[in-house]
């Protein structure tokens, strides 16, 4: 099978989200500048970068959150960005956690996760609860099925919200800072969550601050700033061993937060 | 003042003393007031104007009780009207098309805009207007047309102000699940956004309680009577203000367990926050 480069989209059944030239600006803001990217099936990629670097709108962009600019999206080689594309089913195709959980608040977590399965994939209210407590079991919450969000805790609302996109059956999963707004505390229940989810072989695109579970659990961290990849590569080699400067000054500030920038520094992106 | 309290020096009263001294004198002009109304005012008199006990069992029982139903059946259905138009207007006042924006707008503008009477009026005269229309259950339709419109127009902003308050994250969460926009709206945004303006709401049907009255502009038979013409029917046929007071309290039976009732959930969303 002869394979050209610009073959677009790749026909590639392990190539799950295709990204080519992407672009996304909110009026006159360029947030995206052409973003190239291909996920494949089972890879754990973290994208990491300073704050207004474009990480969360990029990963939005991908179940079409945010409408680009230009460029085209490719899920499981079907286009999201076609204007004729069945968004509402390619959507079902990724779970989504957001960084405020954005749970369902006049829901119990069990109609949470169920809700999509009767609504959308016109499931059965038993087959739907039973696969809904099957994924709060999953994420540790079996007990507090009939909990309305507002009753759990940060940590525990977040892992609903996973049991909830998993309950759809997802084939990729995207996390946009799931742990950020989390107590210290209780960060580490929902990335062990995450970790066993990576660990089962999920797609996964994470965009994080979390630099430990990167190093850990990635299998290619993304480095952005400016709207632009500017160093990819695995967690050693990105987080361990940088070779743009951009990265080092980023990691520099993110892993030693008490560390005064000099002069020799030189950070090429605004100060956080 | 007392010798006592001219001799202390006026600085050394602290803030806290001096407000009970307020509160004193605030309580003491009230009681004088209570005093003066007990020794000047004829309860007799009173009594015989306003609340004639002969009148009051006559009201109580000669169609008092289907005025206060038909009361409640001219708001419950008005209401109903209303929250389904209102639910509506303020869904297309946030519609992504512009005519509908339009529309709602201009409905919405115009009815706020025009007393409710008028509107009355002009829906039970429409018969004349348009040969061959007949609203279904007249009386009871008319009113509910006339005032439900009229009521939807404030729904609406109050609704519109409910939806708005819904986090966007709840449509993405929604919407990134697979939800269609319809359905987002209808099962997500909906219920979150009522919960939110049911106290408001529960004040505008309280308005409406009282805006009922306003039936007594269409021609009513008797049995169609609502309080307020209930009462001042009675009362000039025995030339007594007597049952139309009745009817007046009458209103209360209504109004007050609802407002204690937005009170109670205000109370409990202000905690909930």
């Amino acid at each position: 099978m002869s394979v050209t480069a610009a073959r677009i989209p790749t026909g590639n059944r392990e190539d799950e989200i295709q990204i080519y030239n992407l672009h996304k600006s909110f009026g006159d803001l360029e947030v995206l500048k052409g973003i190239d990217l291909t996920v494949h099936r089972g890879e754990v990629v973290c994208v990491i970068g300073p704050s207004g670097s474009g990480k969360s709108t990029l990963l939005r962009c991908v179940n079409l959150l945010e409408t680009p600019t230009q460029g085209r999206i490719f899920i499981l080689n079907e286009e999201i960005t076609d204007p004729d594309a069945d968004i509402d089913r390619l959507r079902t195709l990724m779970g989504m956690v957001f960084q405020s959980f954005n749970l369902f608040p006049h829901l119990t977590a069990l109609e949470n996760c169920t809700i999509a399965l009767t609504q959308v994939k016109k499931m059965s209210p038993a087959r739907a609860k039973e696969i809904a407590m099957q994924n709060l079991h999953l994420v540790g919450l079996g007990d507090r099925a009939d909990s309305y969000p507002l009753k759990l805790s940060g940590g525990q609302q977040q892992r609903v919200a996973i049991a909830r996109a998993l309950s759809m059956d997802p084939e990729l999963m995207l996390f946009d800072e799931p742990t950020s707004a989390l107590d210290p505390e209780l960060v580490g229940d929902v990335l062990a969550v995450m970790r066993d989810l990576a660990a089962d072989g999920m797609t996964m695109m994470v965009v994080t601050h979390e630099m430990a579970f990167a190093r850990e659990v990635a299998d290619r961290v993304i480095f952005m700033d400016g709207g632009v990849i500017v160093e990819q590569g695995s967690p050693e080699d990105v987080i361990g061993n940088p070779t743009e400067e951009r990265t080092r000054s980023f990691l520099r500030r993110v892993l030693d937060p008490t560390h005064v920038e000099t002069p020799d520094d030189h950070a090429a992106s605004p100060p956080a | 003042m007392t010798t006592a309290t001219a001799v202390a020096p006026r600085a050394k009263r602290s803030p806290r003393q001096r407000a009970q001294r307020i509160r004193m004198v605030q309580y003491g002009v009230l009681a004088l007031l209570v005093v003066l109304a007990v020794l000047f005012i004829d309860g007799r008199a009173v009594t015989s104007t306003f609340f004639r006990p002969d009148m009051v069992q006559k009201a109580l029982t000669q169609g008092l009780p289907f005025a206060f139903l038909n009361t409640v059946a001219y708001t419950a259905g008005a209401f109903a009207v209303g929250l389904l138009l209102g639910t509506v207007l303020a869904l297309m006042r946030l519609s992504q098309v512009a005519p509908y924006r339009w529309l709602a707008t201009i409905y919405i503008e115009f009815f706020r805009g025009v007393p409710a009477i008028i509107v009355l009026i002009a829906f039970s005269l429409m018969p004349l207007a348009l040969p061959g229309l007949r609203i279904p259950f007249d009386p009871y339709g008319s009113v509910w047309l006339g005032l439900g419109l009229v009521s939807a127009a404030y729904m609406a902003e109050t609704i519109r102000a409910g939806i708005q308050a819904v986090p966007k994250g709840q449509v993405e969460a929604a919407r990134s699940l697979g939800m269609s926009s319809g359905l987002a709206t209808r099962r997500i945004v909906l219920p979150q956004a009522f919960r939110i303006v049911t106290p408001p709401l529960t004040n505008e049907f309280v308005a409406l309680t009282k805006d009922s009255s306003l039936v007594y502009v269409i021609g009513l038979t008797a049995d169609a009577y609502d309080l307020t013409k209930y009462g001042r029917a009675m009362s000039n046929t025995y030339a007594n203000i007597t049952p139309l007071v009745i009817a007046g309290l009458s209103y209360l039976v209504v109004t007050l367990p609802l407002t204690f009732l937005v009170r109670k959930m205000e109370a409990r969303q202000a905690r909930s926050k």
